[in-house]
C-alpha cells in the first residue's frame, strides 16, 4: 500500500489472523470461536454419545430405567461480590441450573477451590455461606470438595468449580434437539440483568443503574413446569453469550428455523439503556437466573401460567416460535416488520468505538 | 426508552418509506457514510422496506475498518513492549496487523486494556506512574475532541508516562475521494450525524455544489435514517444539489465550536493512509508539535514501521461504494468474522460484517440475503 496510489482497480486488503494456536478471551465467550474449540479439540478425543449430545448435562443410564443428568461447571468472575450475588452463589446455581435443564433433579453437588495464596478466610466464609443459602434454596447438598492454594498472583483470588448430579424422571427426554416446528419459545424473564450488573460492580459502565444480577437456581421452577405439561420440549438457560447463543445451539441441534418477535422480548430499560451506550445487544448478554423453554404450543398457555406462579417465572413471555426453516438458524423480526439473522457471537463481545 | 424509542416507531417509518415510494420515479443511489448508519440499516432491514429503486451502498465511515495497517502493526509493536499499558477503544483489538492482532499480543502477555473513554487512559496513567500508559487515538471528527482533551488533561496533569498513537480520519476530504473518482456511482449522500453535531455541515456546502450532488445530514435511527432517505430522494428527484439537514436535534450549521477549538488546538491537518482506499490529501489529523511529546509514535520510535497490504479481498471498493460485501466470492465462506479476511469483516459497523451477521444463510445454502 505504501508506494501505491489510491485505485479501486487493485484494492487491498489484510491477511487474515486465525486464533488457533493460542487461547484468546474469545475462546470463552459462549459464541462461534468457544463452539469451534469444543469441536476442534475436546470432541475428537473425547467423544461418547452423552457428551455430544451437546447439552448443558450429559444423560446416562446406569441401570435399567435409572438415568442420571451430570453436569460441571468452573466458575471465574470479577468481582468476587456483585449486586445481587457473588461467586459462591453462582457456583451452586449454575450447576444446579444445568442439570435441570435436561429435566433432572439435581440432588448433589461436589465444590472445588482454587484460592490464591493472600485470599481474606473471611471472604471465603462469606462465599462459602452463600453457597450453603443458595443449595438450601435449591434443595441440593454440596457432600464433597477439594481445595489447592496457588501462589499470589496466580489466581484472581477464588476460583470455583463445582459438579451436579441429579435424577431424570423415567420417560422424560428434554434437550436442544427435541424443538419442533410449530413449537412456542418462552423466556422466564428480562435478558441481560446479570451481565450488565456485573459490568457495572467491574467499574466499567461509567454510570449507574440499580441493576442486580438475576441468579437463582431454577430447579423448582422446572419442576413447577414439568407438574403441568409434558411437551416441554427444550430448556437452556441462556448464560454466557446469551439467549442468541442459547437459541442458536437449539436451532442447530433440532434443524429448525427459530423466529423471535422483537417487540416481545422483555429487556429491564437500564439493560437496554447500558447496551445502547456500549454497542451492546442484549440477546448476547449474560443471564444467571433465566430459562428459554422450548414448548408444544397447545401447552403454551398452561405452562405459562404455572410459571406465572412462580417465584423466578412470573415474567415469562414468549417471544417466538420454532418453524420447519431455514432450517438451523435464528432469526428476528424487527419492529419495522422485517427480518435479520440473529447469529452466534463470533468472538469476544467488543464495545463498539462510536 | 424516552428519546430513543420514539426514533424506532414502526408506524412513522411506514409513513415516511411510503412516501418515498410514492416520489421515487427512477434508480437513484446513495451512499450511507457512517458505519453506524450501515449497522443500523441492516440491524433493523431498512433496505428492505424500500423500494427497488432506491439502492443503497455503503461509506469508508468505520474508523475501525479504515485504520491503516501499519498502524495497526506500530500498535502492536507499542503494546508487546513491557512497562506499556497500551489502551483501545474495544473493536480494534480484533483488527489484524501483517503478523497479529492486539488479542494476540494480549494472549502472549501484553498489558492491553480496553477503555471506554480515552479519559479513562489518562487516569490509568496517574494511576501507574512507572508504567508507560498509551491510548490508541482513533477515529472520524467524532472521537477527536474526547481524544484530544485526553492530551489537554495530561498535559495539565503534567504526566510524563502519557501517550496517544493518533490515526484520526475526516469525512468531507474522504467523500471528495469518492466523488472524484472516474468509478464513481453515488448520487447522493446520507452525511454522517455525529461527526456534523461536533462539526457542524458548513464544510459538505462546497462540496455540494462542485459535485452537483445532495447530501443530507442524518441520525442514525430507523427514522431518522427514513427521513435522510426521503430528503435525498425529494432533493434528486427535483434536480437539486443542497445539503439538508434532517438531524436538527443534534447538529447545526456551525456545529460544536467548543469541541472545533480544542480539535484544533491539538491537531494539525496531515495526509493520512485508508486501509483499502490508499492516500488521501488532507484527510487526517495529527497532534501538532507543541503536542508532540505525546506522539507514542515518536515515543516508542515506531515511526519507520511500514507494512504492505495483500490484494486479497474488495474491502476497498466496498469502502467506496462500488461493490456490495455479499459481491465478494469469500464473503462468508473464507471470510467471516472469526477469520476477517478484510478490515470491513472486523468491525462491528463494518458493511461486511453488518451482512454477515444479519443476512447470511446457513452453509450451502443457495440463498443470499432474505
Amino acid at each position: 500500500m505504501t508506494n501505491k496510489t489510491p485505485s479501486v482497480e487493485s484494492p487491498i486488503c489484510p491477511l487474515p489472523r486465525r486464533h488457533s494456536d493460542k487461547i484468546v478471551q474469545g475462546h470463552g465467550s459462549g459464541g462461534k470461536m468457544m463452539a469451534d474449540l469444543i469441536k476442534d479439540v475436546f470432541y475428537p478425543p473425547l467423544a461418547n454419545p452423552a457428551l455430544l449430545a451437546g447439552d448443558d448435562a450429559g444423560v446416562v443410564e446406569i441401570s435399567d430405567g435409572v438415568r442420571l443428568a451430570i453436569s460441571t461447571d468452573a466458575h471465574v468472575v470479577s468481582p468476587l461480590f456483585f449486586p445481587g450475588g457473588d461467586i459462591g452463589k453462582l457456583s451452586v446455581c449454575g450447576t444446579v441450573n444445568d442439570v435441570a435443564m435436561v429435566g433432572a433433579r439435581p440432588l448433589y453437588l461436589s465444590a472445588s477451590f482454587i484460592l490464591e495464596e493472600g485470599l481474606d478466610i473471611n471472604i471465603l466464609e462469606k462465599v462459602v455461606n452463600s453457597m450453603k443459602e443458595a443449595a438450601n434454596e435449591a434443595d441440593v447438598q454440596i457432600i464433597c470438595g477439594d481445595t489447592k492454594v496457588v501462589a499470589h498472583g496466580e489466581a484472581d483470588g477464588l476460583y470455583i468449580s463445582t459438579t451436579g448430579i441429579g435424577l431424570l424422571e423415567p420417560g422424560r427426554s428434554i434437550g436442544g434437539s427435541q424443538a419442533k416446528p410449530g413449537d412456542q419459545v418462552i423466556i422466564s424473564g428480562s435478558l441481560g440483568d446479570h451481565g450488565i450488573a456485573v459490568l457495572e460492580a467491574r467499574g466499567d459502565l461509567g454510570f449507574e443503574t440499580n441493576l442486580e444480577s438475576d441468579i437463582a437456581p431454577l430447579n423448582h421452577l422446572i419442576r413447577a413446569m414439568l407438574s403441568v405439561s409434558d411437551k416441554v420440549h427444550v430448556l437452556r438457560d441462556p448464560t454466557r453469550g446469551g439467549a442468541a447463543s442459547a437459541l442458536n445451539e437449539i436451532a442447530k441441534q433440532s434443524q429448525v428455523g427459530i423466529i423471535l418477535d422483537e417487540g416481545s422480548i422483555p429487556v429491564k430499560p437500564a439493560v437496554a439503556a447500558a447496551c445502547e451506550m456500549l454497542g451492546f445487544d442484549p440477546l448476547y448478554i449474560a443471564n444467571e437466573g433465566k430459562l428459554i423453554a422450548v414448548v408444544g404450543s397447545e401447552d403454551a398457555p398452561r405452562i405459562l401460567e404455572k410459571m406465572h406462579q412462580t417465584r423466578y417465572g412470573e415474567d415469562a413471555v414468549v417471544i417466538g416460535q420454532v418453524e420447519e426453516s431455514p432450517p438451523g438458524r435464528l432469526l428476528l423480526k424487527t419492529g419495522l416488520g422485517s427480518t435479520r439473522i440473529v447469529d452466534l457471537l463470533a468472538g469476544e463481545m467488543l464495545p463498539r468505538i462510536c | 426508552m424516552k428519546y430513543l424509542t420514539e426514533y424506532r416507531d414502526a408506524d412513522l417509518v411506514h409513513g415516511l418509506i411510503n412516501k418515498i415510494k410514492e416520489i421515487t420515479t427512477q434508480h437513484w443511489t446513495l451512499m450511507e457514510i457512517c458505519g453506524g448508519q450501515t449497522h443500523s440499516i441492516i440491524k433493523n432491514g431498512l433496505d428492505q422496506l424500500l423500494p427497488d429503486q432506491i439502492e443503497l451502498v455503503h461509506g469508508p465511515g468505520c474508523p475501525v475498518c479504515v485504520t491503516p495497517l501499519e498502524l495497526i502493526d506500530k500498535a502492536l509493536a507499542i503494546a508487546s513492549k513491557p512497562d506499556v499499558i497500551f489502551t483501545s477503544y474495544g473493536d480494534m483489538l480484533r483488527v489484524p496487523g501483517s503478523q497479529a492482532d492486539l488479542f494476540s499480543v494480549r494472549a502472549r502477555g501484553g498489558d492491553i486494556r480496553v477503555v471506554y473513554s480515552p479519559l479513562d487512559a489518562v487516569k490509568l496513567a496517574q494511576e501507574n506512574p512507572d508504567k508507560e500508559v498509551v491510548f490508541f487515538a482513533i477515529g472520524f471528527e467524532t472521537t477527536a475532541p474526547a481524544n484530544v482533551m485526553s492530551v489537554l488533561q495530561a498535559d495539565q496533569l503534567g504526566l510524563d508516562n502519557f501517550s496517544i498513537l493518533v490515526s484520526h480520519v475526516r469525512v468531507p476530504q474522504a467523500i471528495e475521494a469518492i466523488l472524484s473518482s472516474p468509478h464513481n456511482r453515488v448520487q447522493g449522500f446520507l452525511a454522517a450525524g455525529h461527526v456534523c453535531a461536533v462539526m457542524g455541515y458548513w464544510e459538505y456546502i462546497p462540496l455540494a455544489k462542485k459535485y452537483n450532488i445532495p447530501m443530507t445530514i442524518t441520525g442514525f435511527e430507523p427514522l431518522d435514517i427514513a427521513q435522510g432517505i426521503l430528503t435525498t430522494v425529494e432533493s434528486l428527484e427535483a434536480g437539486t444539489c443542497e445539503v439538508k439537514n434532517a438531524y436538527i436535534r443534534a447538529v447545526s450549521k456551525k456545529g460544536n465550536q467548543n469541541a472545533q477549538a480544542v480539535i484544533n488546538k491539538v491537531f494539525e491537518e496531515c495526509d493520512r493512509k485508508w486501509r483499502g482506499i490508499g492516500l488521501i490529501p488532507g484527510s487526517g489529523w495529527r497532534l501538532r508539535p507543541l503536542y508532540t511529546k505525546y506522539d507514542a509514535e515518536k515515543r516508542f520510535q515506531v515511526e519507520t514501521i511500514q507494512a504492505e497490504e495483500s490484494p486479497l479481498c474488495i474491502s476497498g471498493l466496498v469502502l467506496q461504494g462500488q461493490k456490495k460485501p455479499d459481491q465478494c466470492e469469500a464473503f462468508g465462506t473464507l471470510c467471516t468474522p472469526e477469520n476477517p479476511l478484510g478490515a470491513t469483516m472486523v468491525s462491528d459497523e463494518g458493511a461486511c460484517a453488518a451482512y454477515y451477521r444479519y443476512r447470511t444463510q446457513t452453509p450451502g445454502s443457495q440463498e443470499k440475503g432474505l
